[in-house]
């Protein structure tokens, strides 16, 4: 029987010194008190001015050769960047996408010409992308979208409908998965179409969540043409090359820090005069991150030295947003307050915040039980 | 070096003993694992010890646990390198490690230790003085017999004697790192006992049939079984990270004393969930005391308890949070690589 193993995690100590420019930067930018129910936004808060300054710092498309635009630092530096920026709950969701997955897989399987044209924008924080992936009848079952890309003379003619899709609003690209060909095995006949958000044919409207807030949208293609260069890597891979942006994607510390600003408010809530009760639920979920993130440097690790993490990655993240769901639940214990959103307290709005967003948790980036078929999966039990 | 570590101590720990009494050690066993030399195993090389990490050390123990070896290996291993650390002799035989009593005037000890893993089976007790004194016990003592629930001696020691000269040591550590040293301990052999009932009971699943088809192809087994395969892996990164601060010295003892409670406490936890799921699939087979599950959840829900629970160490990193006043979590968190 398989059980996945983690290697030890790498230590960041040596790069304290990057640490500390984060911090200060971060302080310098968001100001010494940036208020926590803004830092609850977590990677969701979007600010294309802050997206430019980190890539004005260089820390942005960090991994990317220089050629591109990048700056050729290690997995582990940009792991150090990211968690900095996700603890201070700074407004990342603009470049968020490009930087962590798009970037990546353009750099594998883009063409020459568009590594030149879109990578040094990524790194400068000015390009930002949304993933087409989920569909009105396609949400974990990916292999159902229907999105068709037809081979016409000029390229690719695109129709169909992409759901969830965060940020499409302000995205300049979307890597597009859609079905190019029939085929028997319903995850064949897929590809992956870089698209210009600006082609004529398509319509990005917004979904407004259950905190009131937009952050995804639905995006029509109406007989969209795209030229025959959009298309990623090969014709018909479209299902492998997802599946390892997924490892991309699963397995950052966005994973189980979404909760952070409100853990860091309840400790701030409770410190003057810590009960037993308290001591235990703040001693417990301080254990819990630092095996979690114990767990996601080994990740950094893999990725580092050019290993497949997507299993690690699952776990991680699985275990990750059970945490993150557990957190409000237990602030609500310890320090009990009735949630109000846009409330002046900020323990009180933080909550409300966390709270709120709680239930994305454990559906974006796959659900829990799709993450946990692939665990079983990897038992041997499917 | 680690491959032929972890080979010699699967070689050793999983052959099929006849020898095993109720609780106590096999002598014939104590000598194999002695033969092989991993009661030295986390010493350095200078002291005796092969030169291997801690990580590679502690497989010992993990290994140990995975086949619910009946055998202080685990304890004499951190004994002596305690003794080493304090520049006293090494163990003179199976060892464990006890807290508390004060060493008198003229070398008189006297006091009653509880619950000592394998107390009856000791050649040597590293003991831990309230007085801040590492001792080397090797005689002195009437013990009075007690198990835990996985049969394991844990012995209260009824102490009166007078220690030889050169037995006794000033501590090197604060009391809590030795204590957090045989946390780290139970760590290693809670991800080893977890490793192998997750082992245990996919196969079972995969085997059991029921309704027409194993039961391991229902989604709710393995959902749970996913969700045991995840506090493994959360289990055995405790250790490793545990394993990654060790050895203690004077300038990390207290990242030292944090990491070690935040791998045993989240150990624990991964502990009780796994022994539950463990039994859930299992069925009434896992309940009998022929099947072969009992002796892993067993030692699972006992470890949890010793050296510290999770409430005990959430306490501990939470005043040594605390009491600093002005460290963020986050600067917290991120110095303890």
């Amino acid at each position: 029987m398989n059980q996945t193993t983690f290697e030890p995690a790498p230590s960041t100590s040596q790069f304290a010194s990057l640490r500390k420019e984060v911090r200060d930067f971060l302080e310098e930018t968001l100001g010494k008190h940036y208020p926590a129910a803004e830092q609850a936004r977590s990677w969701t808060g979007l600010d294309t001015g802050f997206s430019r300054k980190l890539g004005a710092r260089g820390w942005l498309g960090m991994t990317l050769p220089r050629k591109y635009g990048g700056h050729q630092r290690t997995a582990l530096e940009r792991y150090v960047v990211v968690e900095e920026l996700l603890a201070a709950g700074a407004p990342v969701a603009a470049h968020w996408i490009a930087d962590r997955q798009s970037a990546p897989l353009l750099l594998h399987y883009g063409t020459e010409q568009q590594r030149i044209d879109i990578l040094p924008r990524i790194a400068a924080g000015e390009c930002y992308f949304c993933i087409g992936m989920s569909e009105p009848n396609s949400g974990s079952d990916l292999a159902a979208a229907t999105t068709r890309a037809e081979t016409i003379d000029s390229g690719y003619l695109v129709n169909g409908t992409k759901l969830w899709t965060t940020n499409g609003h302000a995205a300049h690209y979307m890597t597009l998965f859609c079905r190019t060909s029939k085929a028997e095995d319903r995850r064949g006949g897929m590809s992956q179409l870089l698209v210009d958000m600006t082609t004529p044919g398509i319509s990005v409207n917004p979904i407004i969540d259950l905190a009131g807030e937009h952050h995804f949208n639905d995006v029509r293609f109406d007989n969209v043409v795209l030229p025959s260069t959009a298309l990623l890597g090969q014709e018909g891979d479209g299902w492998k090359q997802v599946m390892g942006e997924l490892a991309f994607e699963r397995s950052g510390p966005e994973r189980f820090l979404s909760s952070f600003a409100l853990l860091a408010e309840l400790i701030r809530v409770v410190s003057a005069a810590p009960d037993r009760h308290s001591r235990r639920a703040v001693g417990r979920l301080l254990s819990h991150l630092m095996v979690l993130r114990h767990m996601s440097r080994s990740v950094a690790g893999m990725l580092e030295r050019g290993e497949n993490p997507s299993l690690q990655a699952t776990i991680v993240k699985d275990l990750g947003a059970v945490l993150e769901q557990e957190i409000p639940e237990i602030a609500r214990s310890v320090a009990p307050v009735e949630a109000e959103q846009g409330s002046t307290a900020p323990y009180a709005s933080t909550f409300a915040r966390t709270l709120l967003a709680a239930p994305s948790f454990s559906l974006r980036g796959g659900t829990r039980e799709i993450l946990r078929g692939i665990i079983a999966r990897s038992l041997d039990l499917r | 070096m680690s491959d032929m570590v972890s080979e010699t101590a699967e070689r050793l720990f999983s052959a099929p003993r006849t020898d095993d009494g109720e609780g106590g050690l096999s002598q014939a066993f104590w000598a194999q694992i002695s033969d092989a030399g991993l009661p030295l195993g986390l010493l350095d090389e200078s002291a005796g010890g092969f030169g291997l990490t801690a990580r590679e050390a502690l497989s010992i123990a993990r290994i140990a646990a995975a086949h619910a070896a009946k055998a202080p290996a685990a304890e004499t291993m951190l004994a002596n390198w305690i003794l080493a650390n304090a520049g006293l002799d090494l163990a003179e035989g199976p060892a464990t490690i006890a807290f508390g009593l004060t060493l008198g005037k003229d070398l008189k000890l006297s006091g009653e230790l509880q619950r000592v893993p394998w107390g009856r089976d000791a050649a040597s007790i590293v003991l831990l003085t309230q007085d801040r004194k590492v001792i080397h016990l090797s005689g002195g003592w009437e013990c009075r017999h007690g198990l835990n629930l996985a049969d394991e001696p844990r012995d209260d020691l009824i102490v009166d004697c007078t220690l030889r000269p050169g037995r006794a040591a000033d501590a090197n550590f604060d009391p809590k790192t030795y204590l957090a040293l045989c946390a780290m301990l139970r760590v290693a052999s809670i991800s080893g006992a977890a490793q192998a009932a997750l082992g245990l009971t996919v196969t079972y699943a995969n085997d059991r049939v029921q309704f027409g088809k194993p039961i391991g192809k229902n989604q709710a087994i393995q959902q749970n079984l996913a969700i045991m395969a995840t506090q493994v892996a959360a289990a055995c990164a405790a250790a490793d990270m545990v394993a990654a601060a060790f050895p203690p010295h004077a300038a990390n003892e207290a990242i030292f004393q944090t990491i070690a409670a935040a791998a045993k406490l989240r150990a624990g936890e991964a502990a009780g969930i796994c022994a539950s799921i463990a039994h859930q699939v299992h069925g009434a087979i896992g309940f009998t005391h022929e099947y072969q599950l009992h002796p892993l959840t067993k030692r699972l829900w006992s470890w949890r308890d010793e050296f510290g629970s999770e409430n005990h160490w959430a306490e501990e990193i939470a005043d040594a949070f605390f009491s600093e006043g002005d460290v963020t979590p986050w600067d917290f968190l991120t110095r303890q690589d």
